[in-house]
């Protein structure tokens, strides 16, 4: 009897805990993409009247303008991503093993910092210093190295440092936490046995920050990807985005049918980049995630 | 014949504080050389030292004769065995016993034909494949002495190697880790707080307290022949008493405790004359236990007394004996021939040691 009460009492607790897991899932994950997916399926034939076909999805294929943003959108995320971990990794081994105790935090703290604003804001402070009057302008022309002002927004190059400064905290943390979990002694032994700095750091710290390299690249990328302020505001009228793509088809154009299939293929598109990633590095969800 | 390792007047100093004073010790080719000490003596600074980790304030160190001091740690003659072993989780056993001769440059054929020598030397010939955390704790001790020995050394570094082991593996370690030095017939230097495991494998000990060394000998003269207070009760285990030395005869001399009772001890060579503050240690091991006091007729102390209490541990059992004269309480160790094996508490004994036995030392009186 006694067990009884207590088995009942423990799955009415594993209940009472998963009941705003499950609906924060169903409510806001689950139904919204099988709407959207069943929107993205249907083809509008008259008024009102709309067949089941894969016509969004054709739409989306016979367009150059669609596929090239798609493509673009993509090779530009992957090399954000690349450019946030070439810039991350040496802060984050620099934060986890060389400086110790208070300055640890303070440099940490300073990661979170830009955090503290909205994207909005720090995408302006962008503009003010990129724009053809800001601050790097002025300072090029009084070091006499330009004869007139220069304009450095509106291109990739801008849109590519407002991701990676907008990114840069999630892959230092994730790259922080599975450095710091490196054994001092392991590095040392590696010196002790007669490695280089180099070889120790292919070695032996890369691939045990491989966990934290990969988790950290598929939170950047996938923010990357489905960004839509940085591009929008740093970028100019040839550097589309895939996610303005679809702003446009649900909000200027009211064309639903084709921004839900243009989001499913978007969807499609990052989860088969993570999985191509986690094959070429041999990691899986479980072990860069746990 | 040319020491493997010798440290000439080693000093390290943090800021003010001065971790290792004025060492010199050398260590001759193929001897197992401990340095013992509690934990925050300087031990592990001296052999981060050694290993190129830390950089000497003053002093000199020389492998088979030659100054390291200009070398980086990853090209001295030495290898060093990690507390925590230090294995390289993210490789095979056979990766992480290649490391250092890929570092080398070494061909792959000749790298596969060392690392299979080395992990038949040790015993373990097919664990190549495996991981590292697929063995047994006795085992990754072996491997992480084979990762360092494979690239044969002048002198092999142990820090506290046995101290994450439990108690049995820990004793059949001190075994295999004299066995392994006679086969590999390298120079181990080896730092413990465990003084067992420096008696039991060394040929050489340097006791080390506060930065200094105490005593460097044999295990058996640091047991029976301490030359300082603190090697007398840091090596094995001894009963204490402090006083005033009322008479001294040659070696031998008389010692008044605070306590107000006459004790005989030695003074070993010592300077000690009659006045000085001193403090004399007796072993649990050299005292002899009797029924009767007539037994003890040889013995310059002879003390009566009650069982306080009997702590039985096998082999190393020991009596709590309160002394009737008020010496305290005295831990006598207790004989393995049968004839004390039913001493109970309460019980009156009859206990005695020679003078020798009582090593007499100078005491600033703390």
């Amino acid at each position: 009897m006694g067990g009884r009460v207590v088995r009942t009492e423990a799955r009415l607790g594993f209940i009472l805990l998963l009941t705003p897991l499950v609906l924060w899932l169903s409510l806001l994950i689950v139904i919204p993409h099988i709407d959207m997916f069943l929107v993205s399926l249907r083809e509008r034939v008259g008024v009102r009247q709309y067949q089941t076909s894969l016509a969004n999805y054709m739409t989306f294929l016979g367009e150059p303008l669609y596929l090239w943003t798609f493509l673009r959108t993509a090779v530009m995320s992957v090399l954000a991503t690349a450019i946030t971990l070439l810039i991350a990794f040496p802060v984050s081994y620099y934060i986890a093993k060389m400086v110790k105790g208070r300055l640890q935090a303070a440099l940490f703290l300073l990661c979170l910092v830009p955090f503290w604003v909205s994207e909005l804001v720090r995408t302006f402070g962008w503009m003010i210093l990129l724009r053809e009057t800001g601050v790097f302008s002025n300072l090029l022309q009084w070091a006499g190295l330009v004869d007139g002002p220069v304009e450095m927004l509106y291109n990739d190059a801008a849109i590519m440092v407002g991701l990676v400064y907008t990114s840069m905290l999630f892959m230092v943390v994730p790259l922080v936490t599975t450095l710091e979990s490196l054994d001092d002694s392991v590095i040392e032994a590696g010196y002790d046995l007669g490695g280089s700095g180099p070889s120790i750091l292919r070695e032996i710290v890369i691939p045990h920050a491989m966990p934290g390299i990969v988790s950290g690249s598929i939170v950047v990328f996938m923010l990357s990807l489905g960004n839509y302020l940085t591009p929008r505001i740093l970028g100019g009228k040839d550097s589309l985005w895939f996610t303005e793509l679809i702003y446009s088809q649900f909000i200027v154009r009211f064309n639903w049918e084709l921004g839900a299939a243009f989001g499913f293929m978007l969807l499609f598109l990052s989860s088969a980049i993570v999985w191509a990633v986690l094959r070429m590095t041999g990691q899986t969800l479980e072990k860069t995630m746990g | 014949m040319t020491p493997d390792l010798e440290c000439t007047s080693l000093t390290k100093q943090f800021g003010e504080t001065t971790a290792v004073q004025d060492v010199s010790f050398s260590v001759q080719p193929g001897s197992f050389f401990s340095i013992l000490g509690p934990s925050g003596c300087g031990k592990t600074t001296i052999m981060r030292m050694i290993a190129g980790f830390l950089e000497p304030t003053s002093g000199d160190i020389l492998i088979k004769g030659n100054s390291v001091l200009d070398v980086a740690p990853n090209k001295r003659p030495v290898n060093m065995v990690f507390q925590h072993l230090a294995l390289f989780p993210m490789m095979n056993i056979a990766d992480n016993i290649g490391y250092g001769l890929r570092r080398a440059g070494l061909p792959r054929a000749e790298i596969t034909r060392k690392v299979g020598e080395v992990l038949e030397r040790i015993g373990l010939p097919d664990v190549g494949q495996r991981k590292v955390d697929e063995l047994s704790g006795g085992q990754k001790q072996r491997i992480a002495i084979a990762r360092c020995m494979v690239l044969e050394p002048d002198v092999l570094l142990l820090d506290e190697p046995l101290g994450a082991l439990d108690l049995k593996l820990r004793e059949h370690m001190k075994i295999e880790l004299k066995a392994l030095q006679a086969a590999f017939d390298t120079t181990f230097v080896y730092i413990t707080h465990d003084q067992s495991e420096a008696l039991v494998m060394s040929d050489q000990i340097a006791v080390m307290n506060e930065g200094r060394f105490e005593q460097l000998g044999t295990a058996r003269e640091l047991y029976y022949r301490p030359q300082t207070s603190f090697v007398a009760g840091f090596v094995g285990d001894a009963n204490r008493w402090t006083g005033k030395i009322e008479r001294v005869d040659g070696e031998e001399l008389e010692m008044r405790t605070d306590s107000g009772l006459l004790m005989k001890g030695a003074r070993h060579g010592r300077a000690l004359s009659a006045g000085d503050q001193a403090e004399v240690f007796v072993r649990p091991e050299a005292i002899k236990l009797a029924k009767n006091s007539g037994d003890l007729a040889a013995f310059d102390n002879q003390i009566t007394g009650t069982v306080q209490n009997v702590l039985f541990n096998g082999a190393a059992s020991r009596i709590m004996v309160h002394a009737a004269n008020g010496a305290g309480q005295i831990e006598v160790a207790l004989p393995q021939s049968g004839e004390f094996s039913h001493t109970a508490k309460g019980e009156e004994v009859h206990i005695g040691w020679t003078a020798e036995q009582g090593n007499c030392f100078a005491w600033g009186g703390v």
